[in-house]
């Protein structure tokens, strides 16, 4: 995947509720009494696939989306719709036998979860989409009341501070059990060979179970036998994303994932995240980890209306939106200039761009019938989509080796 | 009018009643074949799509068992999945327990009936055991005293959960405190669209049926003989007075397998033909063997059983699906007598003593087998388990199904609302407090 080059941006989206603004679903386009169903999923879906976005991603988490105190009602929605979430793996899985092309990477928090239902959930959804799934591991501080289980994290309400040391020591823990539940998805992706059913008649045999592998994965936190219930999915190995914004998880992404998403705010941060990610890399044996900066957009087609709006939004809000990303407004003209800006810089090194609407599904239009065909003008976004799984739209390799496979049987 | 009918369609599982051999048996792991199974289903207006669990792959003699179909999917994840492929089929999984906790099986059953429009059913399994518990952080061995225990308060708990927001869409915290879940926080989902999808339940023994009396809203058994699902029928019904409910209120569905023919003449010879590929030479040893608890593989499955008895002492030979239960000096003494009364070899007398199909007939007979057992009350209803994957629900779709909406007892549209709960007649979502307190006063 080299950055420079005819139809080498990447651009994906990044979904979450009515949009990323807190404010978005007073919008009138807004679809806020829609958001559980899966009418608006598919509508998104189907609008991402056809801007031949690279993936799409649903973020999810165990316990309500933060209230931004924004008054509810402008338009009939509810309050309570916003904040509420749909489990981001059922989801994506609903809207996979609708679309044919597009990535599909829901979120999954790895805290309290069996990562033997992720690992075949996953590899579920990689049937269902016949190859084009992820998942993104995430980490959760403040949700162990849901499960009553944790005494390490029922200790610590979500106020434990941040930056002390005892905040930090609770992050770095998370952290490694997320690098361990990693391990165990691979694990168990790999634990059945691609040839492990052999239908063999005269012998009576349904698989060869000498391609059938246990892990027996021991860590801290929990341990895993295997072999998966699931044979090994269409892509052998899902692709796993993770969301890093600082050390800790900068080494999660390093150790761990395919797929990094970053927040600079100008090419020069991205080179420096860069760098810090591969100066965990050392023991990484993956394919290099693609990142993908991630900005906030909002976007309209006459100079200053995106700015203005989101001036509204704020003002709605009661308060300017804050994110962690660069948060940008424009016309798509503007915007594909920015991300070639950064994307053009030979240090940068980013392997492409995850896109937050500041409101859905507006700014999603925006991407795809804006922003897409822009970049297709200058000849740097493709004009049809050309692999059909997500490994090969990464430039990963499209089916990785299997760890338990015999060299005899890897090179047959 | 007739007694209604429920009709499931049981996706083919991972023991010998599939057949893998046959040249039409297509992959149990493609989406299509999920996808194939639940169109037929709904194109012949079943009631739901049904898909069981397994969470560790079975082994005998400590190896991994490969004489039958092996591999499935998460049944949550491909249940969502063939939600995109139908309108109106309720879908319904097995999901243990055990291996999860109430705010995530709420949460994935909530997210499951949003993203259906109002079909998700939820097959309650507890049976926890240490084999299983490997895969697991949270293997905690159960005491099987404890199993329904637990589970009614877990059932419990996600109604809770699911009614947790107010009625007109807020958010509204709750607070759990029982024996085996103290849990508090907010959940993330309003009410769904049946604000409790459908509960089954699987367990056959007492305390299983009085799970199903005070915390179901259908049973799944394998009674499905008719003077057997009559007892069984009158016995469980019999336990919902106490608790406040209606006989109908509870449905019982019988698994069932069936063979087709032109003729009764025509089936039978399929239902001998399916026999043999359902009991392979190798699965003949091995059923023998889960008897025997020995390894008995030096026998030849077309010569005599072996001479000697059942071997007692030796812990359980087989591991990740329910032990036969039993004496198996017996079963082998009963065996032996009819092996040498017809002269039979092992496969021979395996064939002829495990498992065969529940109806073998003609459309016209079936149809009026199924109809007899639903009208004289020895159910409510069957779910279809087919041979083959994915199209063994074809031929009765096609053919018996019309036979039943001629007799009155099944719907040629879909008519009655749009959840699973309206289908099965059902009525709205009972409040999680209702459940609590008539279990609670009669327990």
């Amino acid at each position: 995947m080299s950055r420079t080059g005819p139809e080498s941006l990447h651009l994906a989206v990044a979904l979450d509720g009515a949009g990323w603004h807190p404010a978005a679903f007073q919008e009138p386009g807004s679809r806020t009494d829609e958001l559980f169903t899966a009418g608006y999923w598919a509508d998104l879906a189907r609008e991402a696939e056809a801007g031949l976005l690279d993936f799409l991603t649903i973020e999810d988490s165990l316990g309500l989306r933060p209230w931004g105190g924004v008054t509810p009602g402008r338009n009939g929605s509810r309050s309570g719709d916003v904040q509420g979430r749909l489990d981001a793996v059922l989801t994506a899985a609903r809207i996979a036998p609708l679309t044919s092309h597009i990535g599909i990477i829901p979120a999954a928090v790895v805290t309290h979860t069996e990562p033997f239902h992720v690992s075949t959930a996953i590899a579920t959804l990689d049937y269902a989409s016949e190859g084009r799934a992820g998942v993104r591991l995430r980490v959760s501080r403040d949700e162990a009341r849901h499960f009553g289980r944790r005494a390490d994290l029922g200790q610590h309400s979500p106020a434990v501070t941040r930056g002390t040391p005892e905040a930090q020591r609770l992050t770095a823990r998370l952290f490694d059990e997320a690098a361990d539940y990693a391990e165990v998805l691979r694990r168990l992706w790999d634990s059945w060979e691609d040839d492990a059913v052999i239908r063999d008649v005269p012998a009576g045999r349904f698989i060869d179970r000498g391609k059938l592998h246990y892990i027996d994965f021991e860590g801290e936190w929990f341990s895993v036998r295997g072999p998966s219930i699931t044979p090994r999915p269409p892509q052998g190995q899902p692709v796993i994303a993770v969301l890093a914004h600082a050390d800790v998880p900068f080494r999660l992404a390093a150790r761990s994932a395919d797929i990094a998403f970053v927040t600079p705010h100008g090419p020069d941060e991205a080179a420096g995240i860069i760098t810090k990610i591969n100066s965990h890399s050392a023991e990484r044996t993956l394919d290099p980890v693609r990142v993908y900066a991630d900005l906030t957009v909002f976007i309209d087609e006459t100079p200053g209306t995106a700015a203005a709006r989101r001036a509204r939004l704020d003002e709605a809000a009661g308060a300017a939106y804050r994110s962690d990303t660069e948060i940008v407004a424009g016309t798509p003209t503007e915007i594909a200039d920015l991300l070639l800006s950064w994307s053009g810089s030979p240090d940068a090194g980013l392997a492409g761009f995850r896109l937050r609407p500041g409101t859905l599904p507006y700014d999603l239009s925006g991407i795809t019938r804006g922003l897409v065909p822009e970049l297709q003008r200058r000849g740097v976004f493709r004009t049809s989509y050309a692999e059909s799984d997500l490994r090969s739209r990464l430039g990963l390799d499209p089916h990785p080796a299997n760890r338990y496979a015999s060299s005899e049987a890897a090179s047959a | 009018m007739s007694k209604q009918v429920i009709l499931g369609a049981h996706f083919p599982g991972v023991n010998n009643t599939t057949v893998w051999s046959d040249p039409d048996s297509g992959s149990q792991i493609t989406f299509s074949s999920f996808a194939h199974l639940a169109r037929t289903a709904e194109a012949a207006k079943f009631d739901f799509f049904f898909l069981a669990e397994g969470l560790r792959l079975r082994e005998q003699r400590g190896k991994i068992h490969d004489l039958d179909v092996v591999g499935r999917p998460n049944t949550l994840t491909v249940l969502a999945a063939v939600a995109a492929v139908t309108e109106k089929l309720g879908l319904v999984g097995t999901i243990q327990a055990t291996y999860n906790e109430p705010y995530e099986i709420a949460r994935q059953f909530a997210s499951l009936d949003h993203l259906s429009g109002g079909r998700a059913g939820w097959n309650v399994v507890t049976s926890p055991d240490a084999f299983t518990g490997e895969n697991f952080r949270r293997g905690g061995y159960l005491d099987r005293g404890d199993r329904y225990v637990r589970a009614a308060e877990f059932v419990q708990v996600t109604r809770e959960l699911w009614e947790s927001w107010t009625r007109d869409g807020r958010p509204d915290p709750f607070r759990i405190e029982g024996p085996n879940f103290d849990i508090s926080g907010d959940f993330t989902l309003p009410r769904s669209p049946q604000v409790h999808p459908v509960i089954l339940q699987a367990g056959d023994s007492d305390g299983g049926r009085e799970f199903a009396a005070h915390s179901a809203d259908a049973v799944f058994t394998r009674h499905a003989k008719y003077d057997d699902g009559r007892a069984f029928y009158k016995d469980v019904k019999s336990r919902l007075a106490r608790y406040g409910r209606s006989p109908d209120s509870l449905k019982i569905l019988p698994g069932t397998t069936f063979t087709l023919g032109d003729t009764e003449a025509e089936a039978h010879e399929r239902a001998r033909h399916v026999r043999r590929q359902q009991v392979s030479p190798q699965t003949a040893i091995l059923l023998l063997e889960q008897v025997w608890n020995t390894d008995l593989s030096s026998f030849d499955p077309d010569g005599p059983l072996p001479p000697f008895d059942p071997d007692l002492e030796s812990e359980s030979i087989i591991q990740g699906r329910a032990r036969q239960t039993g004496d198996a000096l017996e079963t082998a003494r009963k065996w032996r007598t009819i092996a040498e009364e017809k002269n039979l070899s092992i496969r021979d007398l395996i064939i002829e003593v495990t498992g065969r199909q529940n109806f073998i007939g003609t459309p016209a007979q079936i149809a009026e087998g199924i109809n007899k057992s639903v009208q004289d009350d020895a159910c409510d209803g069957f779910i279809l388990v087919p041979s083959i994957t994915p199209a063994g629900l074809d031929e009765f779709a096609s053919k018996v199904v019309p036979l039943l909406a001629e007799r009155g007892a099944f719907r040629s549209e879909y008519e009655e609302g749009t959840t699973l709960r309206d289908r099965m007649g059902l009525g709205p979502a009972r409040p999680a407090s209702s459940w609590a307190s008539a279990r609670e006063e009669n327990s």
